[in-house]
C-alpha cells in the first residue's frame, strides 16, 4: 500500500487525520550509520520524542524530516495549508519541487537548532531575525513588522529593549528564546526541535521547557522533538520513538515508555538517568 | 613643435593586438553572456574574464564589456563619478583610441557607447545609446548572505526576505534606509541586482531607460543587463518609501538645482563648494549661459 494511499484510507476511517505521514524512511550513509525503516504518523498538536544515544541517527532524522536532507527511500506525506483546502494539499515532501519544500520551511515549519547560532543571524539584531520570514512571506511594512517583533520578544520573555541588540551578545539562554520566538512568528503547524536544551543550565533548561510547554498548548504546536535528556522527553513529549543503530526500536506513549520499557536498550536507557 | 606632437602619437599606437585589445574568441564569449544577461534582466551570468592591462577594480569588468561591442562607427565617452577628465576616465578612453581606433566625445548625446564608473548621466539618455557600468561586486545578497552557493539559490527560487531584512535594520537603527550608493533593485519583477555603486540619486533614471544598460564584473567574472524599457524598481518598506537625496543648495558653477552635486573642498580653511559631478552637463549649461550674456550684449 502507498503512503497516499494509506493516508486516503485513514481519512475514511476518522474525521482527524495525521500532519505528516512517514513510511519507511530510510537514509544510510553506512551500515547502522543514519536511520532506517522509520514509519510514524504525526497528528496536530502532537508532540513526538526522539530519543536515543548519540550517533544512533536521530540527528539525521530529523533534517531528513525536515526537508533538508533527501532520504534514500520511503515516502513522507505532508498536508500543506489549513482548514478545508487541506485534502487537496497532500504533498509527497520529497516529490515536491524544491521552491515549495523551502516555502515550507519558512512558513509552516520551524526549525530550532542545538546551537542557537545556527538558527540565528549573528549580524541582525533580535528585532531583524524575527522578521525575516515575516519579509520572507511578502510583508512591507516596517511598522507592522516591528509590532510582530515586539510582541515576540514579549511572549518568549526577552525585555523589549534589546530589540535592536545584536544575538551575539545575548545570553545562552536568550539566544535560545529568540531562536523559538524567531521560528514562530510565521505561526507555523510543525517545528522540528534538535536538543533545544542542551548546554544550558537546569534552572534555564526548567524555564525554557516551561515556555515550549505553554506554547505548544497555546498554539496547538506539532513537534518533532530530538533529544538524549529523558527528563525533557518526559516533561514534553506525548509519544516517544527510541533509537538505536539507526533503527527505531520502542515506540509508545512516553509515560508508557518510560515506566515499562519493553526493549533492553530502552530499560538500559532508562535504568542509566540518575534516581534520587 | 608639430613634429614632436606627431612622433608621440605614433609611439602611442600599439601594434600586435587584434581591434579593441581582446581576440575574437573572447569577444564571441563575451557577446554570449551579454546575449543571455539581456534575455533575462538581472540575471547575473558567468562569464571568463581576462587579464586586462589595468588592475582589478579599476574597470576591467566595463572595459571588457565595451571591447567586446565596441565598433568602428561608435563614438565612446568614459565617465568616472560623472567626470569626463579624472583618471579612469581619461586612461580608459585614450585605451580604446590606441586599440580600437575609437572616436571619442565627451557630450553625452554624441556618444553611441559610454561606460561608466559610479554615475548615470544627468541628460536623459535616448534609443540606440549603450551604457556600460564597472560593477565591483555584483551579488547584491553578498553581505547578508556570503556563501555564493546559497545566493545563488536564493536568486533562483526567489527568495528575497533577506534583502528586505537589511533595509528593516538601517531603519531600526538610524530611522531611515541608509543606503546611500549601490541601493538594490528589482528588476523586471524578478530578479534583484546591484546598480553597481551609483548613488540612489540615479536610480530613478534606470527605471524604464530608453538606453541599453550593460554591467560588466572583472574580478567576479559576471555580466548582466537591463534592456531598454524594462521596470527597475528600488527596493523599500510601505511606510519607509524610497528617496533619492537632496541638497539645499544649486550648483555653485552652473546654479543646476536638480543634479547630483560633488562637495569640492577649496582650502585648508574649510571652505567648500558643491558642484554637479556630471562635468558634461554643467559645462552645457555654462556655455547657454555664456551665450545668453553675450546674445544680452549684442
Amino acid at each position: 500500500m502507498s503512503a497516499f494511499q494509506h493516508v486516503e484510507q485513514h481519512q475514511k476511517e476518522s474525521e482527524e487525520q495525521p500532519l505528516m505521514s512517514v513510511r519507511n524512511l530510510t537514509k544510510l550513509y553506512a551500515p547502522s550509520k543514519g536511520f532506517s525503516n522509520v514509519s510514524f504518523d504525526i497528528y496536530p498538536g502532537e508532540v513526538l520524542g526522539i530519543v536515543g544515544e548519540s550517533g544512533s541517527g536521530k540527528s539525521t532524522l530529523l533534517k531528513s524530516l525536515s526537508g533538508r536532507l533527501s532520504p534514500d527511500s520511503g515516502s513522507i506525506i505532508y498536508v500543506k495549508g489549513t482548514g478545508s483546502d487541506q485534502i487537496a494539499q497532500l504533498e509527497s515532501l520529497y516529490e515536491m519541487a524544491e521552491s515549495q519544500r523551502r516555502q515550507l520551511l519558512r512558513t509552516e515549519w520551524g526549525v530550532v537548532h542545538q546551537h542557537p547560532m545556527d538558527g540565528l543571524r549573528s549580524r541582525v539584531s533580535a528585532g531583524g531575525n524575527i522578521g525575516e520570514r515575516l519579509m520572507a512571506v511578502g510583508q512591507r511594512h516596517y511598522g507592522d513588522i516591528r509590532d510582530q517583533a515586539s510582541k515576540w520578544l514579549t511572549d518568549v520573555e526577552i525585555p523589549l529593549d534589546r530589540i535592536d541588540d545584536m544575538p551575539t551578545t545575548f545570553s545562552g539562554g536568550m539566544q535560545q528564546r529568540l531562536q523559538i520566538a524567531r521560528n514562530l512568528v510565521t505561526h507555523p503547524k510543525l517545528i522540528f526541535m534538535d536538543e533545544p536544551t542542551g548546554g544550558l543550565d537546569v534552572s534555564v533548561q526548567a524555564k525554557l521547557l516551561d515556555l515550549l510547554r505553554g506554547l505548544v498548548t497555546e498554539l496547538e504546536l506539532a513537534v518533532i522533538i530530538v533529544t538524549h535528556d529523558l527528563a525533557v522527553a518526559r516533561l514534553l513529549a506525548h509519544r516517544l520513538m527510541v533509537m538505536r543503530h539507526s533503527e527505531v526500536v520502542e515506540t509508545g506513549l512516553t509515560d508508557q515508555v518510560l515506566d515499562d520499557p519493553q526493549h533492553p536498550y530502552t530499560q538500559l536507557l532508562v535504568s542509566s538517568v540518575l534516581q534520587n | 613643435m608639430k613634429l614632436k606632437q606627431e612622433q608621440v602619437a605614433q609611439a602611442q599606437k600599439v601594434s600586435g593586438y587584434n581591434y579593441g585589445y581582446l581576440d575574437e574568441q573572447t569577444k564571441r564569449m563575451i557577446r554570449r553572456a551579454l546575449l543571455k544577461a539581456v534575455a533575462i534582466p538581472g540575471y547575473q551570468v558567468p562569464f571568463g574574464g581576462r587579464e586586462m592591462p589595468m588592475p582589478y577594480g579599476w574597470g576591467t569588468g566595463g572595459v571588457q564589456v565595451t571591447a567586446a561591442i565596441i565598433g568602428l562607427t561608435d563614438t565612446l565617452k568614459v565617465i568616472d563619478q560623472g567626470a569626463d577628465d579624472t583618471t579612469n576616465a581619461v586612461s580608459i578612453r585614450e585605451f580604446f583610441k590606441s586599440v580600437a581606433d575609437a572616436s571619442t566625445t565627451e557630450k553625452t548625446l554624441d556618444a553611441s557607447i559610454i561606460q561608466t564608473r559610479h554615475r548615470i548621466p544627468e541628460v536623459t539618455l535616448k534609443k540606440g545609446q549603450i551604457l556600460v557600468y564597472q560593477v565591483p561586486i555584483p551579488e547584491p545578497l553578498r553581505f547578508i548572505e556570503p556563501r555564493e552557493t546559497e545566493t545563488r539559490k536564493m536568486h533562483a527560487l526567489r527568495e528575497y526576505g533577506i534583502m528586505h531584512v537589511k533595509l528593516y535594520e538601517d531603519v531600526a537603527r538610524f530611522g531611515h534606509i541608509a543606503i546611500s550608493y549601490g541601493y538594490p533593485v528589482f528588476v523586471n519583477g524578478r530578479y534583484i541586482m546591484d546598480p553597481s555603486p551609483i548613488p540612489k540619486f540615479d536610480n530613478p533614471k534606470m527605471d524604464n531607460m530608453a538606453a541599453l544598460q550593460l554591467f560588466g564584473a572583472g574580478r567576479e567574472k559576471r555580466i548582466y543587463a537591463i534592456p531598454p524599457f524594462t521596470n527597475v524598481k528600488s527596493l523599500d518598506f510601505d511606510d519607509y518609501p524610497f528617496e533619492v537625496q537632496e541638497w539645499d543648495q544649486a550648483c555653485a558653477i552652473c546654479g543646476a538645482e536638480d543634479t547630483f552635486l560633488d562637495e569640492v573642498v577649496m582650502d585648508d580653511n574649510g571652505n567648500h563648494m558643491f558642484v554637479c559631478s556630471d562635468t558634461d552637463y554643467c559645462g552645457e549649461r555654462q556655455q547657454k549661459q555664456e551665450l545668453v550674456v553675450q546674445e544680452n550684449e549684442q
